[in-house]
């Protein structure tokens, strides 16, 4: 029998796309799987997912976890620890629309919920701290159970198919956001497993990314020293360990995190100016085991903005294009032109020099 | 006249037909093996005072000389074998105990054979040394655990004392005494030209090489030899020597007939004294008194030194670097049974310790479980013979590797493995000046550089073949490992799965 995601390290290639609104218009799901379905040859139909911010402004200071569950039994235990933690606004099965393209589909549920009072006290942790804490129990501890999405007011959708089909399976075109990131997958195995499909998302961070990491195991062993578990064993979930590390809970800035995961070449550095030179060492050298690299592009979806970056040799295609207020990202220009046919300044960002973009006004819990 | 038990061990076979009676062989054996006889015109040998280390062989001018190992035997036997009965015959002849140079010889597993290396295919890109940078620079030392930040936001450099390689290789200790000035000079000149570092050993370091001090690192052992306010300051780190894999739990002997001129100066004791460095430092005697030491040198050196503690790899190693990683050293340098000697008691050499890769991967493994493995850099030696054995060091989680008998082979070392014996035909392992003078530090220096510059281009196309372009991102990277041929248990030791998994 074939191994599981989490059992076996599965490379795989892939399509990436995003758009961004920075006045913060609100934009359906729809144009977001359309660069998706030209890009249609890059997927393998075996993983697809989207993350949208700015998706539920009703219940915009709770976390939202999105759950798949294996069996009843499993949504049974899984539903009385959160009970036991947090308190619950408000659940739901996840609308879908059948198809026969996406099959095997697990229980797909959603919960607004908010850390219980007491509970977040006596624990000492902060408030995020003690959300990952609980997402990473309920996914390495309970069988059959497994939180995909946890951040407020965003929320991520995926599943074993094309992205396409998976976007209307979730019917996004009914959601509507600020930003929208997307992944198709091409795995190089067959887990047939929904959790194994990007976005991958811890709290507010979802990352979509293309590539095959060749630091994997050095990054991965370096992150769990920090209480992280990879248990899906993919690139997705270590890079988002490692930008809630760096960002989260080292207190790095994410240009900063750029300069540590996709560091220039030392080359480079001893050609800036002293101070510039000191820092970019300083970022380097404490952080080495954070280096990523080997081939990636990668879209970091966050509360209010998204960051863009390739790998520091830029062995993964991506491009850039800005209409407006609007910032379209992806790994093929097609998909730009096909999300907004009039777009404007298409540039391909240099290896290792992150693109990040933000909502113009500030708006502090969008 | 009593039977002297021992048969020699080679034979030298010199072909008359090509020899000229140059005497040259004579010259040059330190050990006098060959002589000559002006009745017969012919050269002779006493192949029982060859120790084959092919300095006749390599100066002969017409090649009539090659050593073979003898085929006199003993009755086979599986169990006494040849050496197991020579050892008796030595030691009932001399009541003394067995001495050996260099590293273990015995035929242990050499885990690094069993080990391979993973390269890219298709789904990622191998990336081209010749094309692309590869990043082969290592810093060494704590690094920070929280960030600062100024009132302005800027960072603030609050990294620890660091040493900084160009290539994670650097020479191991060999002290100024057990090997010659002109081998030292070699080290501490190629470590400049290379970007890394040197280990002045146990012996002081001599007034010359004060010069080369940024890449130089000092130790103190339990002997103190040398040690002093200006020869701390001198080098870029300093290292604590508690033990060497080649004699774990003992400590070091350099006779007085090594102790003339130099030495005893540079060792701070008198000419032909005995330098004895006794098995435990008398001030350490528990992990609490090594951080006294840790500090006492630190505070000597106003903070701006990292200090390395070198231990033995021996069975508890994973608990022993724990404890070092919280005494407040900056680097760990493990030395493994394998690593080389001047002298040690047979014994010792042959049965006391581990094998480096078992001990590197259960350290890294340990430190890693216990959140601590940024507070503290990881050194491996004990036998890097090449710069696969590098590479697989760094994935295993070494941070750098040290090197001593592979630099020592550079200078012209043949492992005959009698450094104890003080007449070293290649001028590495005397203090004798006619044979100090055979190694010319000029050529030794640049076959050093030669030999690092040839394991950096290797290292960085074993790189680019698994798509890694810079050294940092192959630290601990345990999946770019394979074994063959492991059990179960030696696979969960080093932490890999096995070839086909």
């Amino acid at each position: 029998m074939l191994k599981r995601e989490g059992e076996v390290r599965i490379p795989s290639g892939c399509a990436v796309a995003g758009l961004f609104s920075k006045d913060g218009k609100s934009i359906s799901g729809e144009t977001i799987i359309r660069a998706m379905t030209v890009m249609h040859d890059r997927s393998n139909g075996l993983g697809g997912g989207f993350a949208g911010y700015g998706i539920y402004p009703q219940y915009k200071d709770y976390y939202a976890f999105h759950v798949f569950y294996e069996s009843a039994s499993a949504r049974e235990e899984c539903e009385k620890y959160i009970n036991e933690m947090y308190e619950v606004i408000n659940l739901s099965k996840i609308p879908v629309k059948k198809s026969p393209k996406i099959t095997n589909e697990p229980l797909i549920w959603r919960y607004f919920i908010s850390p219980d009072h007491n509970r977040l006290r006596d624990s000492q942790l902060d408030e995020k701290e003690y959300v990952v804490r609980t997402v990473v129990h309920i996914n390495t501890q309970m069988d059959g159970a497994y939180v995909f999405s946890s951040g407020k007011n965003m929320g991520v959708f995926k599943a074993v198919g094309f992205p396409e089909d998976v976007g209307e399976f979730y019917r996004l075109d009914e959601y509507e956001g600020y930003s929208w990131t997307a992944h198709g997958r091409y795995p190089t195995n067959t887990p047939g497993w929904w959790g194994g499909a990007h976005p991958f998302a811890m709290l507010d961070y979802s990352i979509v990314h293309n590539g095959e990491i060749s630091s994997y195991d050095a990054n991965r062993r370096y992150i769990e020293m920090f209480g992280y578990k990879c248990t899906l064993l993919t690139d997705t979930e270590v890079i988002t360990y490692i930008i809630d590390y760096l960002v989260r809970r080292t207190g790095l800035t994410l240009e900063e995190t750029a300069s540590v995961i996709a560091a220039p070449f030392w080359s480079t550095i001893e050609g800036r100016s002293e101070g510039e030179r000191e820092r970019l060492t300083y970022l380097r050298n404490t952080f080495s085991s954070l280096l990523i690299t080997g081939p990636f592009s990668i879209l970091l979806g966050f509360d209010g903005g998204m960051m863009a970056l390739n790998d520091r040799l830029k062995l993964r295609s991506m491009v850039v294009g800005e209409k407006d207020d609007m910032v379209y990202i992806a790994s093929e220009e097609c998909a730009l032109r096909v999300m907004e046919p009039s777009i404007e300044r298409v540039w391909a960002p240099k290896g290792g020099e992150p693109v990040i973009v933000r909502l113009n006004r500030k708006n502090g819990d969008s | 006249m009593p039977i002297n038990f021992i048969y020699p061990e080679f034979e030298i076979v010199r072909d008359e037909s090509q020899c000229i009676r140059c005497r040259a062989c004579e010259r040059q054996c330190a050990n006098e093996v060959h002589g000559y006889d002006s009745e017969r015109n012919a050269m002779e040998s006493d192949e029982l005072k060859c120790v084959n280390c092919h300095r006749c062989v390599l100066l002969c001018p017409t090649r009539a000389l090659k050593i073979i190992r003898t085929d006199h035997t003993f009755r086979e036997n599986a169990n006494w074998n040849e050496d197991a009965i020579k050892e008796i015959y030595m030691q009932a002849g001399s009541g003394g105990v067995l001495l050996s140079s260099m590293g273990n010889p015995k035929n242990y597993p050499v885990y690094w054979d069993k080990i391979l290396i993973n390269a890219s295919q298709v789904t990622n890109p191998p990336i081209d040394p010749l094309r692309e940078p590869m990043e082969t620079k290592t810093f060494l030392g704590k690094k920070p655990e929280k960030i600062g930040r100024s009132d302005d936001g800027t960072l603030k450099v609050n990294t620890s004392p660091q040493l900084e390689l160009e290539l994670p290789v650097m020479f191991s200790a060999m002290s100024y005494g057990s090997i010659s000035y002109n081998a030292h000079e070699s080290m501490a000149r190629a470590a400049q030209s290379l970007g890394t570092y040197y280990n002045t050993g146990e012996g002081g370091l001599h007034e010359d090489f004060y010069k080369y001090g940024k890449n130089t690192i000092v130790q103190v052992a339990s002997g103190r030899f040398g040690v002093y306010l200006d020869y701390l300051n001198a080098g870029a780190a300093i290292e604590i020597k508690m033990g060497q894999g080649a004699k774990p739990g003992i400590g070091g002997h350099l006779p007085g007939a090594k102790i003339v001129g130099d030495i005893a100066k540079t060792r701070m004791i008198p000419e032909g004294s005995d330098a004895i460095s006794p098995a435990p430092h008398h001030d350490i005697y528990s992990i609490e008194d090594l951080r006294q030491l840790v500090y006492s040198l630190k505070e000597a050196t106003q903070n701006k030194k990292p200090v390395i503690v070198k231990v033995a790899a021996v069975h508890n190693i994973a608990a022993i670097a724990s404890g070092i990683a919280r005494s407040g050293a900056d680097i760990i340098a493990i030395d493994g049974f394998r690593g080389g000697t001047g002298a040690a008691p047979t014994r010792i050499r042959d049965n006391v310790g581990i094998p480096i890769e078992l001990a590197l991967a259960s350290v890294d493994t340990r430190l890693r479980d216990e959140g601590i493995r940024s507070s503290v850099s990881l050194v491996a030696g004990g036998s890097i013979r090449n710069s696969a054995d590098v590479v697989k060091a760094i994935a295993l989680g070494a941070d750098a590797v040290y090197i001593a008998t592979g630099a020592m082979l550079a200078l012209g070392c043949h492992l005959c493995r009698n450094c104890q014996s003080g007449k070293c035909n290649w001028g590495i392992a005397t203090q004798r000046p006619d044979l100090v003078k055979r190694l010319n530090p000029e050529l030794g220096h640049q076959r050093l550089i030669n030999l690092l510059n040839a394991w950096k281009h290797e290292i960085k196309e074993m790189m680019g073949g698994m798509g890694i372009n810079s050294i940092e991102a192959l630290k601990g990277n345990r999946l770019m490992l394979r074994g063959v041929g492991l059990n179960e248990k030696e696979l969960e030791i080093l932490g890999i799965m096995h070839a086909g998994d």
